[in-house]
């Protein structure tokens, strides 16, 4: 017997649940993990709204100016009335002008001006320098698994409970000098804020999102099996649901090829000829514009259940992706010699939270002598293999499943410390074995 | 006519011609292992682990003798440690396997010790197999394995292992013991010794993993192993759970690979011998005919490691001064190429490696030049 | 590693010799350091077997523990340690001068400026490698928590007097020397490989002999051919000719000469105490003496190579010049010593075995200020650091090819001058991306504003640093001409979050520590007893 899987009523069970233990729960804390393109900030968003319409004084913890300035006009687009305070910094150009347009938004870079506002919003950073007298009834701390647990210690003195809001399977946080005398210590500094909330405040009610609605059914499995082999979660479409298509047919070359490949499958995997490289590879590097270049010549139109006419694919629905700012940077390069000025480029870092219908990789181990703990970390090929709603299209050097056998595996181990599942070397060898199926072998 | 042979005697047949006559097979030991996790990527290692060639004595007689020795004090210290951690028929081990990894099971008051001696690694295997199988059987109870000796399909032949212990709890399920005499001091240990005990740990599961395969009940290897050592500075023993799962898949795809010995092993020119008997010349040349990827991380991993290192830069390949040395240096391989390619010497200046290089050279000859 | 330092070490390779990896001295080197060469017993936690130690090159005091298993021995040799290293630490703790300090007025809440004592050096300990400072670490680790018989008339085992305190400096130095760019402890191995790179990897760097054999090979002799005679030369006896710098020991050294130098020791006291009269007891006292010293003839000779290297290494590292910025972040290590001097003499109890999350939070941010201090102010002071930096495109230098005057908007308009910039460099300069350079010892901050025609000409906005008038002040503004280098990191840290008291820990960190209990010292086993 199957049941038939609905995507909508199961995201909506987990999100009732969540607001459920969130405004009438009994827990100081609510955790919810959320894969790739879930909702989450549709769930920050909701959250906020009914904790303001209980009446319950709500401070916002996000980790970058970017992240506090979208959510702030999210919370504006979906109630405009509704009284927003923005704690920003006193540095130059502390928010999104955008904000300026907002009547009921407050901006200002003292708390004690927004004192009274529903909903007051700010960096973690910035939180970390206010003092209260009396703390917010309610948080919501959101990209806590990006949140560093020394950064959670500074202002988890401002409320009384909070609902923490994350992807376990990004980035991790980091520090840059050695933390590694308080590894296997529950309240490690350096580890992620929700690992250390977990670790005293077991019996915490943990939800997750089940549903990624950005990710295709193409991509969904692999980037759940791959990267999330304890929280599974499905694709909100069916195979079929979403459909990308071009005016101009294939004029048979590499680029051309991979792209109906991708259009076809969801993956491609562009693999130019082993040789080891430095990172800003020029033949990669030509290779991914050249892809970038025509999937917007190509006349690319993008079917889903959002729009049933075709949307044309514009360079605003493309975005290539990089581990490097240098790779980054030569690719910006090498579009503009091709007159393609508006795509966005960055690296996996900076791609964290966005989503496109089509993205174009270049693959973090490509050309490379040898593999790095930097070039395998899991959440580094997990950000760039899930920004896509249509296709993801991967170029690389031929030779990467050889260079991840050879690499050593001598990492040392800490005791007591939870250990990241899956691993980075492990997570790329699946990857690669599913793009090896959609595999185009170019001599550019 | 001899008898067509099959595959893997005909495999096992190579690889002890490429020991030499009679020279026996050395077991795949923690040296072993710690050489596989270092260097995966190395052909000349691969074929003599596979082949059993005993490195220390094949470097000695190359004239680049291993630096590896153990001090007595350590060897007496650490039996002396073994000793008491599996005193008393191991209560204590079984306590702080009941306490680390199995509060819910009744605690351990007495425990099954088998007799596992036997005659020849083949026979104490098979011993231990057995004992094994009637642990499962004696549902309910705690049974402590002290040295049992595992066989491992490594290329095609049983490397023999001898985890110090392993546990099968009441509910069946197995545990390896890994008992090391660096400390735990106030709950925390060397990294790089712990990291080196899970691999070794997880070649113990692997193997025992496949005892249980054989087993009709599949019995469950736990992927949790228990590490003991001395508490802080004291001879007492503490322990600590460790995670495996991750060293585990690692090792396995490895070990994997190391079929690829066949492979190599049809490379090498017809009648060659690592034996140790052999003139150096000899022995030298029937070494070189298999590629070495030496890096530093060898020193501390492999016997043969201050052999290929002389090699190495020789050879003037830049991997000898670090594998991160590569990273941006593109297809540039070695010193000269390099240098030759900062100077304007020589290399395409539109190879971003090449460009990058000169860039450098100009930026620190400047700076160094300023200073004088 | 970065390009740079990766063709320093191929020059290495093709000369024969290290090369420069910095053309100034990074570290505060003390006139009078206390170098501390410990070696340890195989096998053992925290069981010495002795160590060279004192301030006199041609001098230093050995100590030597004869049956490194004997408690007793064991606390005396620790006893000597603290009767060298604590007299050492004091003098430095005398000489005080006043400083100001910034402090919560715990009444008011308002910070306010007090009057304090700083010392006025601070005490310098050089150790062989990185392993030395993980064994000071260890020691001070073994050593604080003891009880001597005045503190504790019931301890089964006292530890002599001073003995504890020696460990709380040690933990002091050992937890100190985690903070990047600190010099309270140094291991001789990492200050050299930050001055030098060599034609070897960095793991054959952490050998001090080999290490040293590169950056001063003897005459006629290649640093490769140095290095691995270092490394690997033995005498007939099979024994290293550069014993390694411990605190370890050759396993052949331990095997074929220590262990029966223990053993005839052992031998030897097991007979005294079997004497049955006078004559015999003093006859076999000779024995023991015989025996003893034979065994601090043999830590002598592993310890004293290693000592003289350090001295060289230190000559070798004083004839660099000291670093515009070293002094600074000394005086930072000598608030840090003044601080463990006062919760000393506060009756303070020795650190806790680990961090509550406050304290570890705490040390982690002040840790990743200092490391960002470092990597700026190294650039800053030294213009080898400086081109890693500028090749990476976090800096640029050249020549300012223009300069336009311009004012910002409002009622006051202030001078915003635009100066343009030709460069070789390529600084990955993002949207009005902040730029710094060193004015007078002070960062002057300007905005990219655009590239003019290619990418070689950098047009900036400076903003600050010009003084309060309309017009900048004198040398406020680069000239047309001036040679310039702005960097895209800032050279002073800003100060991180507060974070609460230790008793004020949230829930989310597991709520308050609770009063600090006192550690118990380690239990006694049978095993350290003979």
């Amino acid at each position: 017997m199957t049941t038939v899987f609905d995507p909508g009523a199961a995201a909506a069970q987990a999100t009732d649940a969540i607001l459920a233990d969130t405004l009438h729960g009994t827990a100081r804390g609510v955790v919810v993990d959320s894969p790739p393109g879930a909702g989450k900030s549709t769930l920050v968003v909701r959250a906020a709204l009914e904790l303001a319409d209980a009446g319950r004084p709500l401070m916002i913890v996000a980790q970058t100016n970017a992240q506090v300035d979208d959510l702030v006009l999210r919370l504006a687009e979906k109630n405009p009335e509704l009284p927003v305070g923005r704690l920003h910094s006193s540095d130059a150009d502390p928010y999104d002008k955008a904000l300026d347009d907002l009547p009921n938004v407050r901006k200002s870079a003292k708390a004690a001006d927004l004192a009274g506002l529903a909903v007051v919003l700010s960096t973690a950073a910035k939180w970390g320098h206010v003092k209260v007298d009396e703390p917010w009834r309610h948080a919501i701390v959101d990209e806590a698994y990006q949140m560093r647990s020394d950064s959670l210690l500074a202002v988890a003195g401002l409320f009384e409970r909070a609902l923490f809001v994350g992807d376990p399977g990004q980035l991790d946080p980091f520090a840059i000098v050695g933390s590694e005398q308080w590894a296997g210590l529950s309240y490690d500094p350096s580890a992620s804020a929700v690992t250390t909330l977990l670790a005293h405040n077991p019996d915490l009610p943990q939800h997750r999102l089940p549903v990624s609605w950005r990710l295709p059914a193409s991509a969904a499995p692999l980037v759940s099996d791959a990267f999330y082999p304890y929280t599974p979660f499905r694709s909100g479409t069916d195979h079929g649901d979403r459909r990308l298509s071009f005016a101009v047919p294939s004029d048979g070359s590499g680029p051309d090829r991979v792209i109906d490949e991708a259009a076809e499958a969801g993956w491609g995997l562009l693999e130019l000829p082993a040789r080891h490289t430095p990172r800003t590879d020029p033949e990669a590097v030509r290779a991914v514009a050249t892809v970038v270049r025509r999937l917007l010549d190509r006349g690319g139109a993008a079917t889903s259940e959002r729009s049933p006419d075709p949307a044309p694919l514009t360079a605003d629905r493309i975005a290539v992706g990089t581990a490097h700012r240098d790779q980054a940077a030569a690719v910006r390069a090498a579009l503009a010699e091709l007159g393609v000025t508006d795509v966005t480029v960055d690296t996996a870092n900076r791609l964290q939270g966005r989503e496109y219908d089509v993205t174009v990789i270049l693959h973090p181990l490509s050309g490379r002598p040898d593999a790095t703990a930097f070039h395998l970390e899991t959440g580094r090929l997990c950000v760039l293999a899930s920004r896509h709603r249509h296709a993801c299209i991967v170029v690389c050097r031929a030779g990467v499943s050889h260079l991840l056998d050879d690499y050593p595996s001598t990492e040392p181990v800490q005791l007591g410390t939870v250990v990241k599942f899956p691993d980075g070397w492990e997570a790329n060898h699946s990857v690669l074995a599913r793009l090896a199926e959609h595999r185009v072998a170019w001599r550019p | 006519m001899p008898l067509p042979r099959t595959r893997g005697t005909a495999l096992r047949h190579r690889l002890a011609e490429l020991r030499g006559p009679d020279v026996p097979a050395k077991a795949l030991d923690a040296r072993a292992l710690a050489a596989l996790a270092a260097n995966p990527g190395c052909r000349r290692r691969a074929i003599l682990d596979g082949a059993g060639v005993n490195k220390t004595a094949l470097a000695s007689a190359l004239g680049s003798p291993s630096a590896f020795g153990q001090s007595q004090f350590a060897l007496t210290r650490g039996n002396a440690f073994e000793a008491k951690v599996k005193a008393d028929g191991g209560a204590e081990l079984l306590r702080l396997v009941h306490e680390k990894l199995d509060r819910a099971a009744e605690p351990p008051a007495h425990a099954r010790v088998p007799e596992l001696t036997a005659t020849g690694p083949e026979g104490r295997t098979a011993r231990t197999a057995l004992a094994l199988r009637e642990a499962i059987e004696a549902p309910g109870e705690w049974t402590l394995l002290d040295h049992p000796m595992l066989a491992l399909d490594v290329a095609g032949s049983p490397a023999f292992l001898e985890p110090d212990a392993v546990v099968v709890h009441p509910d069946g399920s197995w545990t390896v013991v890994e008992i090391k005499s660096f400390p735990m001091l106030d709950g925390s240990a060397d990294p790089a010794k712990v990291g080196a005990a899970a691999r070794q740990a997880a070649v113990y599961v692997l193997a025992l993993e496949a005892v249980a395969a054989r087993l009709e009940s599949t019995p469950r290897v736990r992927d949790r192993v228990l590490l003991v050592c001395p508490k802080d500075f004291s001879n007492l023993p503490t322990a600590s759970a460790v995670d495996v799962r991750k060293q585990r898949a690692v090792t396995a795809r490895q070990l994997e690979r190391l079929t690829r010995i066949e492979e190599i092993a049809d490379t090498l020119p017809a009648g060659t011998c690592f034996s140790p008997e052999l003139p150096a010349a000899e022995l030298t040349a029937a070494v070189e005919s298999v590629p070495a990827t030496y890096a530093p991380e060898c020193l501390s991993a492999c016997e043969l490691a201050f052999h290929c290192r002389a090699r190495s830069l020789e050879s003037g390949a830049v991997t000898s001064l670090g594998r991160s040395v590569r990273a941006e240096l593109g297809g540039l391989t070695t010193v000269e190429d390099v240098l030759s390619a900062a100077r304007g010497e020589s290399g395409d200046p539109d190879d971003p490696a090449v460009a990058a290089l000169r860039r450098a050279a100009q930026l620190r000859a400047e700076a160094v030049a300023g200073c004088r | 590693m970065s390009l740079i330092s990766t063709l320093a070490r191929l020059e290495a390779v093709s000369t024969g010799r290290a090369q420069p990896a910095a053309t100034v001295r990074h570290r505060r080197l003390s006139e009078r350091p206390l170098v501390f060469v410990p070696l340890t017993t195989a096998g053992e936690a925290g069981a010495p077997l002795g160590a060279l130690v004192g301030t006199d090159r041609d001098a230093p005091h050995l100590l030597v523990v004869p049956q490194p298993r004997d408690r007793d021995l064991r606390f005396t040799f620790l006893s000597e340690l603290a009767d060298v290293v604590l007299p050492y630490i004091d003098a430095h703790a005398e000489d005080v001068e006043a400083a100001e300090r910034t402090d919560t007025d715990p009444e008011t809440g308002k910070r306010v400026k007090v009057e304090v004592e700083l010392c006025a050096d601070a005490p310098q300990l050089i150790v062989p490698s990185r392993a030395g400072v993980e064994y000071v670490r260890l020691l001070g680790r073994s050593m604080r928590f003891r009880r001597t018989a005045e503190q504790d008339p019931e301890a089964p085992y006292p530890a002599p007097p001073r003995v504890p305190l020696l460990g709380r400096w040690l933990t002091h130095f050992g937890e100190r020397a985690r903070v990047p760019g600190s010099s309270l402890l140094l291991a001789m191995t990492d200050v050299l490989s930050r001055h030098w790179a060599t034609g070897q990897s960095t793991l054959e760097d952490q050998h001090l002999g080999a290490l040293l054999a590169w950056i001063a090979p003897p005459e006629g002799e290649t640093g490769a051919e140095a290095a691995v005679r270092a490394e690997l030369a033995r005498d007939r006896d099979g024994q290293l000719l550069c014993p390694p710098a411990g605190p370890a020991t050759d396993p052949a050294f331990d095997n074929k000469l220590l262990a029966p130098a223990i053993e005839r020791y052992d031998r030897a006291r097991t007979a005294l105490a079997a004497s049955e009269d006078g004559l015999e007891a003093d006859d076999r006292l000779g024995g023991l003496t015989a025996a003893e010293r034979e065994i601090r003839a043999l830590v002598a000779s592993r310890t004293r190579p290693t000592w003289d290297a350090v001295w060289r290494g230190l000559d070798l590292l004083r004839e660099l010049p000291e670093a515009g910025r070293v002094e600074e972040r000394w005086t930072r290590d000598r608030w840090s010593f003044t601080g463990h001097r006062d919760r000393v003499v506060a009756g303070e109890p020795p650190q806790p075995r680990r961090d509550d999350a406050v304290t570890a939070a705490n040390k982690l941010a002040a840790r990743e200020r200092e490391q960002a201090r470092l990597e700026a102010q190294e650039a800053l002071d030294d213009p080898l650091v400086m081109a890693g930096r500028r090749l990476a495109g976090e800096a640029f230098a050249g020549e300012v090819t223009d300069v336009v005057m311009a004012y910002s908007e409002g009622k006051r308009p202030s001078p915003r001058p635009l100066v343009t910039v030709r460069t070789d460099d390529r600084p990955h300069l993002g949207e009005r991306a902040k730029v710094f350079r060193s004015l007078g010892g002070k960062p002057q901050s300007a905005e990219f504003v655009g590239h003019e025609g290619d990418s070689s000409l950098v047009v900036l906005r400076v903003l600050d640093k010009m003084g309060r008038g309309k017009e900048p002040e004198e040398g406020s503004v680069p000239q047309k001409g001036d040679l310039v280098c702005f960097t895209l990191f800032e050279h002073e840290q800003r100060g991180g979050a507060k974070l609460p008291d230790p008793e004020q820990t949230p829930w989310t960190h597991g709520g308050p520590p609770g009063e600090q209990v006192s550690e118990p010292a380690d239990a006694p086993t049978q095993e350290d007893v003979l």
